[in-house]
């Protein structure tokens, strides 16, 4: 079982929920974030005096899915969020130990 | 309907009185005499009722607008400027100046500013608002009972020391800003009201030893809170974080809201200050309206060119500054000085904020200084200049006002007048300041101010929106 996260501009949500639907993968936790990359944020006016705003909105997709769902996942994501300018955002793949479907007890893959 | 109209709609009335009386027979007309007497008697006070009913329902509205401009108005305005976790704290402030200014007043306050006194301050004659009844009080407002003129003048007396808090917003305890507001509004706000607008005061217009020309509280209201504002920031100190840490308004939405209730409120600080329904309240109002919009613009476009943006916050600030320029200024020039006044503030009032404040470095949180105290004192200096006969002959018909009537003598009592409000503020400040300091303690402390007023001093949370 894989873990994905993906950091992405809020503007791109609804596109990347509709193609994750498309890519058959239905289960996900939404989260509102803030930050940055290399970039460090813009700056804003305040009574005349310029400010770096670095903590920039994001969300992020947590996404945890069978193993041979993760190329379609990722190029899922990719397809739906790229413009190819800077703050496209990220992807992290890691592995998850165990899950568990609250309601009846299922464990392993068939409680995703 | 003018006065005038009224008076001359009874003429026919009393024309066929008389006629009826002369074609009687002459023991008929000698008995018919005292009737006709009587209801003309009775006409003149029908007139007299009117004009009071006239002038008695605007006061009584401009009292109710003066009190919308504390609260919610400052409350709004001043609460979005500061960080959220700060935001009950600051209306707060705001609110319970409504509560103890009213008790205080009641008590003592009206006495003070208004009574018999001596040249700096009231007596003791209307304590417990003894001798303050329905009846006018013709040193004041002929027209209205003393009562409302009394209500109205509290809701200055409300907005004065609330306009301080702007200066030490987000670190003074609640317990020391209530202690110290209260002696405020009674050391130094009740002298000054009674030194411009008493009966006797030194600088009152119509027979004070320097008849100061200051309409509706320019220099009252804005100098007095706008230098103890000053004061109070630099003797209390930066906050924490300041100003490396950003610390921008947590919510514009509700300054605007607030600056917006400020700006139609101040109808009833200016227009009413005309202390009735009469053409003076009307050249009031156009020139509070003018102003606001042009200070508006002044400070929108310094803005623009300054920084490229034209900010929300720029917009509602140089509204507020014309709103306060215009204030002493607003019963005695003509509109188009009004627009001259606003935009010359929008424009002053902006380069004391943006170059000023940053280059001296004191922490005046929400500009009370910056747009009060230089608004005001701007504005005072600006009526000896443009106050005229033509729209308030307040020395009598034919003599000159303003400068702008020649009367440029009228340009140094505005500056002794101005000298006075900065003078009685400092010391009155200060002195308020360490005595509350060495006895309570007025700043909260760095746990404190990290956490915020509202957790620290109300143990209350402004906004719980995942409950």
């Amino acid at each position: 079982m894989l873990k994905i996260e993906a950091v992405l501009q809020p503007s791109k949500l609804d596109a990347v929920k509709d193609a994750l639907l498309e890519a058959g993968i239905e289960g996900m936790t939404i989260l509102e974030a803030r930050g940055h990359g290399r970039q460090k944020g813009h700056t804003e006016f305040y009574r005349g005096r310029e400010y770096t705003v670095d903590l920039l909105p994001k969300v992020k997709i947590e996404l945890v899915l069978h193993d041979d769902m993760k190329e379609k996942a990722i190029q899922a994501i990719i397809g739906a969020a790229r413009t190819g300018r800077i703050g496209d955002g990220k992807i992290f793949v890691s592995r998850v130990d165990e899950a568990i479907r609250i309601r009846n007890d299922e464990r392993g893959e068939t409680a995703l | 309907m003018s006065i005038h109209a009224r008076r001359l709609s009874l003429l026919p009335a009393l024309a066929v009185f008389s006629a009826a009386a002369l074609a009687q027979t002459p023991a008929a007309v000698s008995g018919s005499a005292p009737a006709t007497q009587a209801q003309i008697a009775a006409l003149q006070q029908a007139v007299q009722n009117a004009q009071s009913a006239g002038d008695n329902a605007w006061m009584l509205t401009s009292a109710a607008l003066v009190l919308l401009m504390t609260g919610p108005g400052l409350a709004l305005f001043y609460g979005g400027l500061v960080r959220k976790k700060n935001i009950l704290g600051t209306m707060m402030q705001s609110f319970a100046m409504m509560g103890l200014v009213t008790i205080l007043w009641a008590i003592c306050g009206y006495s003070l500013a208004f009574g018999h006194g001596n040249m700096f301050v009231g007596g003791f004659e209307h304590v417990f608002l003894r001798g303050v009844s329905l009846t006018p009080n013709p040193d004041y407002a002929a027209t209205i009972p003393e009562q409302t003129y009394m209500v109205y003048q509290l809701m200055f007396a409300i907005i004065t020391p609330a306009l301080i808090t702007g200066a030490f917003a987000e670190r003074m305890k609640f317990s020391a800003m209530a202690v110290f507001l209260s002696l405020w509004s009674l050391f130094v706000y009740c002298p000054m009201a009674h030194m411009v607008w008493g009966v006797g005061g030194l600088l009152n217009a119509t027979a004070g030893h320097i008849p100061s020309l200051d309409f509706a509280g320019g220099t009252v209201v804005h100098v007095t809170s706008g230098v103890s504002a000053l004061v109070t920031c630099i003797y209390l100190g930066k906050r924490i974080g300041y100003p490396q840490t950003n610390m921008p308004p947590h919510s514009m939405v509700l300054s605007f809201i607030g600056a917006c209730l400020l700006w139609v409120g101040w109808f009833g600080f200016n227009a009413g200050s005309a202390l009735g329904a009469s053409p003076l309240a009307t050249s009031a109002f156009i020139n509070t309206h003018f102003a606001a919009a042009a200070a508006a613009l002044g400070w929108t476009v310094a803005e623009w060119i300054h920084n490229g943006k034209p900010t929300a916050l720029g917009a509602i600030s140089g509204c507020v500054a014309g709103l306060v320029a215009i204030t002493p200024a607003s019963g005695f020039v003509q509109p188009f000085s009004a627009l001259l006044i606003g935009v010359v503030a929008g424009a002053f009032c902006s380069f004391m904020v943006f170059e000023v404040k940053s280059r001296l470095g004191y922490d005046d949180s929400l500009d009370a200084f910056g747009v009060h105290g230089a608004g005001g004192t701007l504005g005072a200096l600006l009526t000896g200049l443009f106050a005229t006969r033509a729209i308030n002959a307040i020395y009598g018909n034919g003599v000159a006002t303003g400068a702008i009537d020649g009367h440029w003598g009228q340009e140094l009592h505005q500056l002794a007048g101005v000298g006075i409000a900065w003078g009685i503020s400092i010391v009155g400040t200060l002195i308020l300041l360490f005595v509350v300091d060495k006895v309570i303690g007025l700043r909260v402390t760095p746990e404190q101010e990290s956490a915020g007023l509202d957790l620290s001093q109300h143990g209350e949370e402004g906004y719980d929106l995942n409950s």
